[in-house]
């Protein structure tokens, strides 16, 4: 049998002969993980900053920037995903307001300068700071970040905290409606009978704080590891608690659809019944296991009241297990929905490939960049609360280094 | 919608539109004289020969200069016009020549993922309560006629008791209420006056949210152009006053067309003379294709 087109996608039953080649690929299951991940973070940085609750403040700061560093990358998987990359633009210039998609690039835009605007209002003290300790090229970028601001009396912090206050109040609904936004791009489609759901944008706000508390877990426990700096007590306690809410109530939202589906009973039910068991069994029982992780060990360290080195170990994984859980069901989600034929007679079996524009590679990519700045980001605006050294000191070791090497020079 | 706002969305749509009917208009010049050339032979084939590895009818710079240069289609008014389709399903015959001539008319990809129509054969096996479906697309068929680009059923029934079997072409429905035109984001997607849901190539970015939101999967992505596609009824041929052509190569007349303004036209006759009906009505989308003879298993 010769083919003349390469990307076919296999299937069983009877599906239409356009569904073999799959509209939307593993580009467009990042993306709302990504959001995802923007959302949570967002919303731990403001548990301090709005609701003033103490044992966030060691790692608001580090939680927004995270936020700011995976909202940069957020509309990448679009791009290379877009047929016409170039024309992405249209969609801004020309909006089709009936079209949930034509939002994007207002709600995404609007969500970064947010972003950028509140990292400046929290970081501003530091920035002129350090543009006083610092001394060469590095003094000179810190001048310019201060965008000529350099007044750092009670009076003008005040303002700053005010100000930054208020952008994170407005955050947090922007967050919900960023990530709800996209779950209605999915929910809203009637032509697909795993996406059409009204709970859709409910169960994608709820995940993505999972996945992005979960997230913010990891990172600090890896960070302070490698910092070699304590981990508080009391921010891991508190980060429990937004967990375990997460997780409880995302798992029933999630539960109830399956519930509602099969209950209902639908034409073609048998056939969501076999996408469950068939194309994507592995997902579902990551998503359900990772959760079900989650749940269980985030109730046990409640219920016994675990501290110290335990409560980091065992909820370093379950935030693990949430990010893991989380990407599956975003998976189960966009390829699932798409794996399941709209004849509600087939069902396809998407395999991803490995290289070119869409692929796993991209992916990869896609999904380091966002630590990459992340770690470049801390090292210009450290969100530690920490002393700012004047950097001679810096230099004197690097002195030190090279009166060592002349002198082995000579010898 | 009032006058006023008429005239706006005229002013802001024109250009696009017009640039699209003309490109619609090439394509279909080009295409005409591939098949004049080829004449009795295999047109599919020569086509293929014609344009390398990818097969389309019109290649590159064709389409290109069809983009750049549209011609004009003169005294065609979309407001004088309803285009509406008629599918007898009685009498189709499964040759599947309507493929054939939209994939040559409209340099549509010439493999099995891509159409803008195809026909579904429905065949219910002894005792049976529930239809054995498939497509052309089908491996099984493919492999039968050992390539995608001729278009056969295969005989696989032949050795089974049938019950009962019949074919059902399918194609954009040119619904009334698109849910391609509702979710398309940047407008490229449009509903035209006198009917048919026509795709601007030179403003679509791709995005192929609309593949995903017809609920008839009638919509495909072209992959070298990065743009989305599916059928306009023959845009091209229709403003001129001929048929579509598939309406044109049915050889037992199971694909009726024309204008609903005028009430003797092929489809207003069909349509009155007939109990019609639509797919998937529960959809909400209002198709204006209508067939006689469906069945419940039809999906
Ligand atoms: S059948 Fe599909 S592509 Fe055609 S107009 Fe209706 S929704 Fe759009
Ligand atoms: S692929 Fe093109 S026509 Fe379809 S929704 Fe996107 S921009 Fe609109």
């Amino acid at each position: 049998m010769e083919h003349v087109f390469e990307h076919v996608t296999p299937f069983v039953g009877y599906v239409y002969p356009n569904e073999t080649d799959f509209p939307w690929s593993q580009l467009i299951v990042i993306y709302p993980y990504i959001t995802g991940l923007v959302a949570g973070a967002f919303v731990i940085s403001s548990l301090h900053h709005v609701f003033k609750i103490k044992s966030f403040a060691p790692i608001s700061r580090f939680a927004l920037l995270t936020a700011l560093c995976f909202m940069i990358f957020a509309p990448s998987p679009l791009l290379f995903h877009l047929g016409q990359p170039t024309r992405a633009f249209n969609a801004v210039i020309t909006p089709h307001w009936t079209s949930a998609m034509a939002a994007f690039g207002y709600v995404a835009g609007f969500y970064l300068c947010l972003l950028i605007l509140e990292v400046w209002f929290a970081f501003r003290e530091d920035i002129v700071a350090m543009s006083k300790a610092r001394s060469g090229i590095m003094g000179k970028i810190y001048g310019l970040l201060t965008l000529g601001s350099d007044d750092v009396s009670e009076h003008a912090l005040a303002i700053d905290h005010k100000v930054a206050r208020i952008l994170s109040m407005i955050g947090i609904p922007a967050a919900c409606g960023l990530h709800g936004y996209v779950g209605f791009v999915f929910g809203s489609l009637k032509s697909r009978e795993w996406w059409s759901s009204d709970l859709m944008p409910v169960i994608f706000l709820l995940s993505a704080v999972g996945s992005g508390v979960g997230l913010v877990i990891v990172l600090y426990v890896i960070v302070s590891k490698y910092r070699k700096t304590p981990i508080i007590d009391e921010t891991m306690r508190g980060l429990l608690y937004v967990m375990f809410t997460g997780v409880a109530i995302v798992m029933v939202i999630e539960g109830l659809e399956i519930l509602e589906m099969f209950y209902k009973a639908r034409e073609g039910v048998e056939t969501v019944r076999e996408l469950i068991a068939g194309p994507i069994w592995v997902g579902m029982y990551i998503q359900w296991g990772m959760s079900v992780f989650a749940l269980l060990t985030t109730s046990a360290l409640l219920l016994f009241n675990v501290h110290g080195k335990r409560l980091v170990t065992w909820l370093f994984l379950s935030g693990l297990a949430m990010m893991i859980g989380v990407l599956a069901m975003r998976w189960n989600v966009v390829i699932g929905g798409q794996e399941l034929s709209k004849t509600m007679r087939g069902l396809l079996t998407f395999t991803p490939e490995l290289f070119g524009r869409e692929s796993l590679f991209t992916v990869l990519i896609i999904s380091i960049c966002p630590y990459i700045l992340l770690f470049l980001i801390t090292k210009l605006l450290p969100p530690w609360n920490e002393k700012i050294e004047p950097d001679h000191r810096v230099s004197e070791v690097q002195n030190l280094h090279r009166i060592s090497l002349g002198m082995n020079q000579t010898q | 919608m009032n006058t006023q706002d008429l005239q706006t969305e005229e002013e802001t749509c024109g250009m696009s539109r017009r640039g699209f009917l003309g490109l619609l208009g090439k394509g279909a010049v080009c295409a005409g004289a591939i098949v004049g050339a080829v004449g009795a032979g295999s047109a599919i084939g020569a086509s293929e020969a014609g344009s390398g590895k990818r097969a389309y009818q019109q290649n590159d710079k064709q389409f290109a200069e069809a983009v750049n240069n549209p011609p004009k289609i003169p005294e065609y008014n979309w407001n004088d016009h309803q285009w509406a389709m008629g599918v007898d399903t009685t009498r189709c015959i499964g040759c599947l020549r309507c493929m054939e001539a939209c994939k040559m008319e409209n340099s549509v990809q010439m493999d099995a993922n891509h159409n803008r129509t195809w026909v579904e054969r429905y065949v219910y096996l002894e005792g049976s309560n529930t239809a054995l479906i498939d497509s052309q697309a089908d491996p099984k068929n493919i492999a039968n006629a050992g390539s995608e680009t001729k278009f056969r059923f295969d005989n696989r029934y032949k050795d089974v008791k049938v019950e009962k079997a019949f074919f059902v072409a399918k194609l954009c429905n040119q619904c009334e209420h698109p849910s391609c035109v509702e979710v398309c984001p940047t407008g490229a997607t449009f509903k035209s006056k006198d009917g048919p849901v026509l795709i601007d190539t030179t403003y679509c970015i791709g995005c192929q949210y609309c593949v995903q939101a017809c609920p008839y999967g009638a919509r495909s992505f072209n992959e070298s152009r990065g743009t989305a596609e599916k059928c306009n009824w023959c845009y091209h041929r229709i403003t001129k006053g001929l048929n579509p052509a598939c309406v044109e190569v049915c050889p037992t007349g199971s694909r009726i067309f024309g204008d609903r303004n005028d009430p003797e036209s092929p489809v207003s006759l069909f349509i009155r003379n007939n109990h019609v009906q639509v797919l998937k009505p529960e959809m909400g989308n209002a198709p204006n294709v209508f067939y006689v003879g469906l069945d419940k298993e039809v999906v």
